[in-house]
């Protein structure tokens, strides 16, 4: 496959470019590239322990790569100070794989919570926006709870809330699939379309969900030891015919990346007397 | 040998880690402060954090001043009445209670009360990643969650000493006036000259300090906390050991500059 960059540079909202990351003697990224097109719905996929959720640190400032280049928005993130980088996250909005809702605060309060801190709102006019966003996510109703009582759910549509609540131009997704029920899920994926396609928020999606991928993402990226192994629309992934994407799409257990951790011979070890 | 120890680790790197450890809380010190001002742009959450570190800490703080009365009392009464100057129980209670017992005691019971809650609490909103969604959310959690706490503790303390203080002279003038038949005017009249506003200076620089100590222990250590369920234990823990050793290091030397 000969992928096809997905966007000319000024149509990228995020732009990552030859993006080293090591922590301690392991290297994450070794030369990582990526584009995330304005308005689109941009997928990353990877095995458990790629280093998906940390491109996403990277991404918001959190961490400072090894070395290359990360932009949002057309800034390089890692040479920001803190008050500018503060200015470039009050354009994005981050939905965590827990939710990450304050838990002394209830639902109303969570969602209102970014709008206090960084607007000066009539209550009234408060109100009335966050009751929208909920509106919008199908949790007005639940406005009074508080956080302990919400499902995982319920919970990861009300930090979707509070996440739009700014109207933010880019969404970033981590791991929004994992551990809910087939309904709360059909609700999140329809609930990520729906933001995209009406608000015209560019989405960064980081996942392991290929159906669901496949179903909602105009482009994907699939990682791999510290690279981007492919890209392309979902069919094009589909239709990769390298041996890493094949087992990934198709959920082999055996393959490229090894069933088994690395060790040493299995006869040897059980033959060897144990160390007391 | 000076530079190594029978385990083989140098000597000297203890010594160098116990620097970093103080050149780091100094420096989060540094970065609370700072934002101690923009977290008073919006006093509710101080409020707030006054009233959980504080009245809430007032039952114990009252319950303990009032058994450290009376043991002072007792004790106190037995010792001078054997050179026949049982008056002077008032004088003895008041001054070793402003100057000493006061702040020290509030302090070791604010850090086991107040302290290890604010730990505990920073904590599990680290290892929920409540802390890194305020960050996402363009918001200091040092400004937000960390400075109204630390200020909580600061104005608390001094608050919780100065009623440790009243309580147990009420306890030991309980067991003095009320049941060792101490004449009422002479115990209060003794007290009255001889307790003086440099006594009352010193209880409150120290529970100043003590304050300052704790809370700020008390949120560093939460703020540090390894987000796990052990992390958040280790650290609750740390802040108990940490701040009781503190306390009684600070005493020595406030004691030591006001003699």
């Amino acid at each position: 496959m000969t992928p096809s960059p997905p966007a000319a540079a000024p149509d990228a909202v995020v732009e990552v470019q030859d993006l080293h990351y090591r922590i301690g003697q392991r290297d994450v990224f070794t030369g990582l590239n990526l584009r995330v097109r304005r308005g689109a719905i941009t997928a990353v996929m990877g095995p458990s322990g790629t280093g998906k959720t940390t491109l996403l640190r990277l991404i918001m400032g959190q961490i400072t790569p090894s070395a290359g280049s990360v932009r949002v928005f057309g800034q390089a993130v890692p040479s920001l100070r803190r008050p500018a980088l503060y200015a470039l996250r009050q354009r994005v909005g981050m939905l965590f794989q827990n939710g990450a809702l304050l838990t002394d605060l209830t639902v109303f309060e969570n969602v209102a919570f970014p709008v206090r801190e960084h607007k000066r709102l009539p209550e009234s006019v408060l109100r009335e926006l966050v009751l929208m966003k909920l509106q919008a996510v199908g949790l007005r109703g639940a406005a009074e709870l508080r956080t302990a009582e919400l499902s995982g759910g319920m919970a990861r549509r009300v930090a979707l809330a509070r996440a739009i609540v700014l109207d933010p131009e880019l969404l970033i997704y981590d791991e929004p699939f994992v551990g809910l029920d087939p309904i709360s899920m059909g609700v999140i994926v329809r609930l990520i379309q729906s933001l995209n396609r009406t608000l015209g928020i560019s989405s960064v999606l980081v996942s392991h969900d290929v159906q669901e991928i496949g179903a909602i993402a105009d482009y994907s990226y699939l990682l791999s030891e510290g690279k981007v192994v492919a890209e392309g629309s979902p069919a094009q992934l589909n239709a990769e015919p390298s041996a890493v994407v094949r087992q990934f799409m198709s959920g082999a257990p055996d393959g490229p990346v090894p069933f088994h951790y690395p060790a040493g011979d299995y006869f040897e070890q059980l033959l060897e007397q144990p160390r007391r | 040998m000076l530079t190594a120890t029978r385990s083989g680790i140098p000597l000297w790197q203890p010594l160098l880690r116990g620097i970093a450890q103080v050149g780091a809380v100094t420096l989060f010190l540094l970065r609370v402060l700072g934002q101690c001002l923009p977290a008073l742009a919006r006093p509710r959450y101080t409020v707030l954090q006054v009233y959980n570190a504080g009245a809430r800490s007032l039952s114990i703080i009252m319950l303990c001043a009032l058994f450290v009365g009376m043991v002072l009392g007792l004790q106190g009464y037995d010792l001078l009445q054997r050179f026949g100057s049982e008056s002077a129980l008032g004088v003895a209670a008041a001054l070793s209670l402003i100057r000493e017992l006061g702040p020290v005691l509030t302090a070791l019971l604010f850090a086991g009360r107040a302290g290890t809650a604010l730990t505990a609490e920073i904590g599990l909103m680290g290892a929920t990643d409540q802390l890194a969604a305020m960050e996402m959310m363009a918001v200091d959690p040092v400004r937000r969650v960390v400075a109204p706490r630390f200020l909580g503790g600061l104005i608390a303390m001094p608050l919780l000493s100065a009623i440790f203080n009243c309580i147990g002279i009420y306890g030991a003038q309980l067991i003095g006036v009320t049941m060792m038949g101490i004449q009422s005017g002479t115990f209060w009249s003794q007290m009255q000259g001889a307790v003086g506003l440099s006594d009352v200076r010193e209880g409150v620089v120290k529970s100043l300090v003590f304050g300052l100590a704790c809370s700020l222990i008390a949120v560093y250590e939460g703020y540090h906390a390894e987000p796990t369920a052990e992390g958040v234990g280790l650290a609750t823990t740390r802040t108990v050991v940490t701040s009781a050793v503190l306390i009684l290091l600070l005493d020595y030397i406030l004691t030591a500059a006001f003699l």
